[in-house]
């Protein structure tokens, strides 16, 4: 699994860059952030959440059955709404209220 | 590159579970000491790798703590619970240790402002016996928040630790670089806690290709805290009972949340349940499906179809809330209602959280090498810890820490007080050591070996850390009983396996960094490599089969209570790796010293 980022929306903050617990994404000199190791990327979505303009994806590799799906989460009125953009246009998006814990 | 020198009182390598709760242990133990005796605050230092928002297991989140004392059970029924898991081969000083904290640390999450699920009279919502359910997604950002706020806790984040500082078997520091500084740093330390978790990517992955980070534990812990404590010496434990994990297939994402959840049963490809037919231990559930493959009726699911919608919709939120990957699986192709779950097992870890691998260490977390503490992952003895075991480690290696510091500075007063008398305020002076700890001549040596990796090579198409690593892992799968061979090894196997990952290791003295994060690579390959060759040594002495999966040894298929009712530990001595077999503890012995 691993994450892409759109630089036309990444306004350079660097968030995703401190979080990320491989230190995988760095900042280039145009202030834009990039994943220079993509394989090296876990999928613990840290740098997702963290992310104030949305400006990061993340997919199942080919290589595991992912079908091209984009991933990222928002938050809306203090719950976490995760929204699946699927590649045919559908989108689907689930909220999770942080205060109430998951039932399993 | 940078040189910098540091000096702390105490220092926690790894800033995950266990890290940061010792961070925030010590500095509440040292102001109710000051307190007292109105002494100067102890210096704190956490250097983490990566940084402590995230990093570290609890990164994505978990969705239970998997160890609490729930109503009408006591510590000693974890125990033996965990004691019956791991077929007798635990230290009962350590798990009583944990147990009788797992629900007062909780009780401390829940504070630092971690939800946890409650029914209607206010009570924890228990997930079978020993788990709670909680909203754990912000888990490691709740834990990190609460070591800022701490006055005298410094945190290096991005610096990753390559070596111990040990002189005649005591620990004065360790050196480390900072991977987007330039900076390589020496730091002198009274005590060091070391808390850098396990060993993953040491075995060839269930998916090696684009996806191989995709894995159950953190691929940034490379078992360094094993590595650097083998090659000056520790004592280390049971690094021959692997952890495996039973996953979902390809996203390896957890299957606990299934089973015990919405009460799917493992079944074959026939349908038939077939988890009851080889045992519900932690090992005999991935050797089951093991053998089911085996004997062709695989693959193997875990049965959801049928679950109610509403059953589903839960489902799909636990998952994003510790593992997404399965719930974009999910979304991707057919919802766990309308499909079985297909599961694998993974390739095998080195996890003392989970098995009992790791430091040998007594009841306070002390090692055997002096002023060096394990917590978390990364010590040994005590399987089934998980969170809140780590966390109690973490606090047990701490208050142990601080009083050994304190200790040292008690001594330092006293021959400092029978000295010819230098000032009035000599008595407060000699809180700081009169001398450098680590030698120039230490640094140096250090700084020269990292400049060798960093200096340009002449041939470009010399090894690299990637292609390096890749080999050892195919070794370890082929012939140290990864994926490939079922979990299954033979002594001749082994023997292979060692001349390999030997051969491996001596071609790392040409391997080249272009920049800090690429030596990094280089250390963490090196560490791995360490890891491997205790592994090794440890499975091959073991000549019995007690776990399956975790440790099938084919030369010996039969567990030998008579000869393997011990620890196997071991201690490099002189460049070998020393095989000592120890007693276990008595049933219910509570307290456990070294015997140097
Ligand atoms: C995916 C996953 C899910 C889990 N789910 C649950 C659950 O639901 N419930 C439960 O109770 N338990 C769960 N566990 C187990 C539990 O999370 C761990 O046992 C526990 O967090 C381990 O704590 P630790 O401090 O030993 O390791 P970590 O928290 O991983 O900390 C190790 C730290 O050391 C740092 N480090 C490593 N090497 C170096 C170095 N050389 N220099 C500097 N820093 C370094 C790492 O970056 C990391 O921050 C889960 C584990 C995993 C991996
Ligand atoms: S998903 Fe996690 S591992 Fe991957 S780039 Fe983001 S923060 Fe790093
Ligand atoms: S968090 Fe988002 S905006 Fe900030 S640097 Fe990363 S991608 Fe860019």
């Amino acid at each position: 699994m691993s994450i892409s980022i759109d630089q036309n929306v990444c306004i350079g903050c660097g968030k995703c860059h401190d979080v990320c617990p491989g230190t995988l994404i760095k900042i280039n000199e145009n202030k834009k952030a990039f994943i220079k190791y993509p394989k090296d990327c876990w999928g613990c979505t840290s740098c997702i959440k963290e992310c104030p303009v949305h400006a990061i994806r993340f997919f199942l590799g080919e290589d595991i059955g992912g079908k091209g799906s984009k991933v990222h989460t928002e938050k809306v009125n203090g719950l976490v709404r995760w929204i699946v953009e699927f590649p045919d246009g559908r989108v689907k998006s689930i909220d999770i209220d942080p205060k109430e814990s998951n039932k399993y | 590159m940078k040189i910098e020198r540091l000096k702390t009182d105490l220092l926690i390598i790894g800033g995950g579970t266990a890290g940061c709760y010792a961070a925030i242990t010590a500095a509440k133990a040292n102001a109710t000491n000051n307190a007292a005796n109105n002494a100067a605050d102890l210096k704190i230092l956490i250097v983490e790798k990566a940084n402590i928002k995230r990093s570290g297991c609890l990164a994505a989140g978990v969705n239970a703590l998997n160890a609490y004392i729930t109503e009408g059970r006591t510590p000693k029924d974890y125990v033996e619970y965990a004691k019956k898991d791991a077929d007798g081969i635990v230290r009962e000083d350590l798990l009583y240790s944990i147990s009788e904290k797992f629900n007062e640390v909780t009780a401390h999450l829940e504070k630092l402002g971690l939800v946890i699920l409650k029914d209607k009279d206010g009570k924890y919502v228990t997930r079978g016996n020993r788990n709670i359910k909680i909203n754990g997604e912000n888990i490691k950002p709740i834990l990190a928040d609460a070591v800022k706020k701490l006055d005298n806790v410094t945190v290096l984040n991005h610096v990753n630790i390559f070596d111990f500082s040990v002189h005649n078997n005591k620990i004065n520091g360790a050196f480390g670089f900072g991977i987007e500084n330039d900076t390589f740093y020496a730091i002198e330390a009274g005590a060091v806690i070391i808390a850098t978790g396990g060993a993953a990517g040491l075995y060839r992955p269930n998916n090696p290709g684009f996806s191989r980070h995709k894995m159950w534990y953190p691929p940034f812990n490379t078992g360094a805290g094993y590595a650097m404590g083998i090659r000056h010496g520790a004592e280390m434990t049971t690094f021959e009972m692997r952890f495996i994990a039973l996953r979902c297939k390809d996203t390896i994402a957890p299957t606990g949340t299934l089973a015990q959840g919405v009460g799917a049963k493992q079944v074959n490809a026939l349908g038939d349940v077939y988890e009851t037919k080889y045992g519900i231990s932690t090992s005999e559930r991935v050797y089951g499906t093991v053998a089911e493959n085996l004997e062709g009726r695989g693959p193997c699911y875990l049965r959801t179809v049928g679950i109610s919608a509403e059953q589903e919709e839960s489902l799909l939120k636990a998952y994003l809330n510790m593992a997404p990957s399965q719930t974009i699986r999910w979304l991707e192709n057919e919802t766990p209602s309308k499909a079985n779950v297909e599961i694998e097992g993974t390739e095998p870890y080195i996890v003392g959280g989970h098995t009992a691998s790791g430091y040998w260490v007594d009841t306070k977390r002390a090692t055997t090498i002096e002023g060096l503490y394990a917590a978390g992952d990364v010590a040994g003895g005590a399987p089934q810890k998980y969170v809140t075991g780590a966390l109690a480690e973490g606090e047990i290696a701490a208050k142990s820490a601080v009083s050994y510091i304190e200790g040292l500075s008690a001594l330092r007063l006293i021959r400092q007080a029978h000295q010819p008398a230098q000032g009035p305020d000599v008595q407060f002076k000699v809180a700081e050591p009169a001398e450098a700890t680590i030698k120039e001549g230490e640094v140096a040596e250090h700084v020269a070996e990292i400049k060798k990796f960093l200096d340009p090579r002449g041939d470009e198409d010399g090894d690299t850390a990637e292609r390096l690593e890749e080999e050892m892992q195919a070794a370890m799968d082929a012939y140290a009983g990864g994926i490939q061979t079922s979990y299954r090894y033979s002594e001749n196997q082994l023997a292979v396996a060692l001349e390999k990952i030997e051969g491996i290791e001596a071609r790392t003295n040409s391997l080249h960094a272009d920049d800090f994060q690429e030596l990094m690579y280089i250390y963490e390959l090196k560490e791995r490599l360490t890891v491997c060759k205790s592994v090794i040594a440890h499975l091959a002495a073991r000549k019995e089969t007690r776990w399956h999966s975790f440790a099938e040894n084919s030369d010996y298929p039969e567990k030998d209570n008579e000869h393997f009712r011990k620890y196997v530990n071991s201690r490099l001595e002189n460049g070998k790796i020393k095989i000592i077999l120890r007693e276990l503890t008595a049933e219910g012995q509570r307290t456990y010293e070294h015997q140097h």
